[in-house]
C-alpha cells in the first residue's frame, strides 16, 4: 500500500524463510566471515572467466537460500535478481540455470534493496506465493568493466572502494518464522555533481540521505524508530558526509545506530581503502551478517538503504557526472 | 573541478561539491613522490646494472646494449605482472612503477591476461594495447614533433 509519496507499507508482512550470503576469499578474511554460507577460496571459483565466477557466486547463493527455506523450486513463483555486469548477465544465466519466472532488475549496487522491494510488493499484492530476490557483484569482474586489467599497476587514491566478490539471496513468502519486510521506500536519482569513479561514496551520500528523508517523512517516524540504521556502500569517506548532510538537513541520527555495509565487511587492516562496495556488500552483510543478528534477537528494526551509482564506463569517459540512487527496505523481526 | 564544468552546476551542487572537497581525504603526494623516486631510481639503477652487465660480459657496447636490457625489463614486469605482484608495487609506488618501461609492458600484460577469457584472436590480441595504445600513439606523435622542430633548427643552421 502506498504511504506518502513514494513508500509501500507491506500489511501482509511478507516474511523471509531463508537467506543465504556467499563470499570470495578476501570476505573470508573480512570481519564478517562467520555471517557467510559458502566461503570460495578462489576468486575464480574454478571457472575459467571472472564473469563466470560471479554467476557461479549467485548460483551457490539462490541454491543455498532455497534449500535452507524447505521449499521446492517449482513452488517458487519468481525471481528477481541484479548485478553490475554488462546487460545484467550474472543474473539472467543464474535464472537460465534456476528455471524459475524471472525479472531482471539494474539498480546498480542497489539492485540487492530494489528486488527485495519489489518481492516483498509482488507477496504483498498476492501476485506469488514465494519469490527468491538476489543481487551480486564479483571483484574482477567489475574492476574489468568498470576501471582497469586487474593485473594493471595503477595507484588508487584513499576514497577508491574495493567491490565486494559476494552475492546474496533471500527467499520471501506469505507466511512462516522469520524476520518480515513492513516497508520500503524507492528513491529517486539524485546527481550532486561528482564526476570521480574513484570516489563513489561521496557521488551516493547525497542519494541514500534523500531516500532516509523520504522514508521518516512518508511514514511519520524518526530514528529512534530503528535498533540500526545501514547505507550500502558508501565506505568512510560517504558514511561522513552522509552524517554531516543528515546534521545539515536537521534529522537527528544518533551515530551508534547509522553504519555502512561497506564498513562492516572488511578487517581495518585489509587495503580496501574507503571501504566495501558493490551489489554483493549490502546483499552479504544483510542476508548474512544483519538477518542473523536478528534471528539471534540483537536488532528488532532495521532499515537497510542499499545505494548505487548509476554510471557505466562510457558515461565517465565522456565526463558525465554520476546520478546515484538509494532503495531502503525495513526489515522487522 | 576546471571552471567551465563548474558553470553547469546548481548552486546545490556547489555547495556539495564544496562539502565533499572538505571532507575528501586527501592523497599524500609528497609521501607519494618520494615513493615514486624511490622506486623508479631503483628500477633505473636495475637497468643500469644490466647495461653495464652487458657491456662488460657480452659483446655490446653502450648503443647496442640498450637493447637487451629492455628485454630483460620488459620480460621481468610481464612476470611479475602475472605472478600478480606487479600491481601491488604500483598502488606504493605509483608513477615510480608506471613511468619507466616496465610500466609499459604492465599494461599489455595486464590486458592481454585479463581478455584471454574472450579468446586470443578478439580478446588477448584485439585489448592488448587497450591501455599502451595511448602512449604508442601519443609518443609516436610527440617524437615526430619534437624532430620535426630538431630538424627546423639544424636546418636553418643552429644547434
Amino acid at each position: 500500500m502506498l504511504k506518502g509519496h513514494q513508500s509501500w507499507i507491506f500489511n501482509s508482512k511478507p516474511t523471509i524463510l531463508a537467506s543465504a550470503a556467499v563470499g570470495g576469499p578476501f570476505e573470508a578474511e573480512g570481519a564478517l566471515a562467520e555471517d557467510f554460507d559458502i566461503l570460495h577460496e578462489d576468486l575464480w571459483l574454478g571457472q575459467d572467466s571472472y564473469e563466470k565466477a560471479e554467476k557461479v557466486l549467485l548460483e551457490h547463493a539462490c541454491e543455498r537460500a532455497i534449500k535452507k527455506s524447505n521449499i521446492k523450486k517449482e513452488d517458487i513463483n519468481f525471481f528477481i535478481s541484479g548485478d553490475l555486469m554488462n546487460q545484467i548477465i550474472s543474473s539472467s544465466f543464474t535464472a537460465r540455470t534456476l528455471g524459475i519466472p524471472f525479472l531482471g532488475i539494474f539498480g546498480a549496487c542497489s539492485s540487492s534493496m530494489e528486488s527485495l522491494s519489489i518481492a516483498a510488493q509482488l507477496i504483498e499484492s498476492k501476485s506469488a506465493k514465494y519469490v527468491i530476490a538476489s543481487a551480486s557483484s564479483h571483484n574482477a569482474a567489475a574492476e574489468k568493466q568498470f576501471r582497469y586489467p586487474t593485473e594493471y599497476g595503477g595507484q588508487k587514491p584513499p576514497t577508491a572502494q574495493w567491490t565486494v566478490t559476494g552475492a546474496g539471496a533471500v527467499v520471501l513468502g506469505e507466511h512462516g518464522d522469520g524476520p518480515k519486510i513492513t516497508s520500503a521506500t524507492i528513491g529517486r536519482v539524485i546527481d550532486m555533481g561528482v564526476s570521480d569513479p574513484f570516489n563513489m561514496g561521496a557521488a551516493m551520500a547525497p542519494a541514500a540521505v534523500d531516500t532516509i528523508e523520504a522514508h521518516f517523512r512518508d511514514l511519520n517516524i524518526d530514528a529512534s524508530y530503528y535498533d540500526l540504521i545501514a547505507t550500502g556502500d558508501l565506505g568512510k569517506v560517504g558514511h561522513e558526509l552522509a552524517n554531516s548532510l543528515l546534521k545539515k538537513h536537521g534529522i537527528e541520527m544518533p551515530l551508534d545506530i547509522f553504519t555502512d555495509c561497506g564498513l562492516l565487511i572488511y578487517k581495518k587492516d585489509q587495503p580496501v581503502f574507503s571501504g566495501g562496495s558493490g551489489c554483493g556488500c549490502s546483499a552479504t552483510v544483510t542476508y548474512g551478517h544483519f538477518l542473523n543478528r536478528m534471528r539471534r534477537g540483537e536488532l528488532k528494526k532495521i532499515l537497510i538503504v542499499a545505494t548505487g551509482a548509476l554510471m557505466s564506463p562510457i558515461s565517465y569517459q565522456q565526463k558525465e557526472s554520476i546520478p546515484c540512487i538509494a532503495h531502503a527496505v525495513s526489515i522487522e523481526m | 573541478m576546471s571552471n567551465m564544468k563548474k558553470k553547469r552546476l546548481t548552486a546545490t551542487q556547489l555547495e556539495y561539491d564544496q562539502l565533499q572537497k572538505s571532507m575528501e581525504p586527501k592523497r599524500p603526494i609528497l609521501k607519494n613522490c618520494l615513493k615514486a623516486f624511490l622506486v623508479g631510481g631503483i628500477i633505473c639503477t636495475i637497468a643500469q646494472c644490466l647495461q653495464l652487465f652487458f657491456i662488460t660480459y657480452f659483446n655490446f657496447n653502450e648503443k647496442t646494449a640498450v637493447s637487451p636490457t629492455t628485454i630483460v625489463l620488459i620480460f621481468v614486469s610481464a612476470l611479475l605482472t602475472g605472478f600478480g605482484i606487479y600491481d601491488h608495487i604500483g598502488q606504493w609506488a605509483g608513477a615510480g612503477s608506471a613511468v619507466p618501461i616496465t610500466g609499459f609492458a604492465n599494461s599489455i600484460a595486464s590486458a592481454s591476461i585479463e581478455h584471454k577469457s574472450e579468446g586470443f584472436v578478439l580478446g588477448v590480441a584485439g585489448n592488448m594495447f587497450q591501455l599502451a595504445g595511448a602512449i604508442i600513439v601519443y609518443g609516436v606523435f610527440s617524437a615526430f614533433i619534437v624532430s620535426t622542430i630538431k630538424l627546423t633548427i639544424n636546418w636553418l643552421g643552429g644547434m
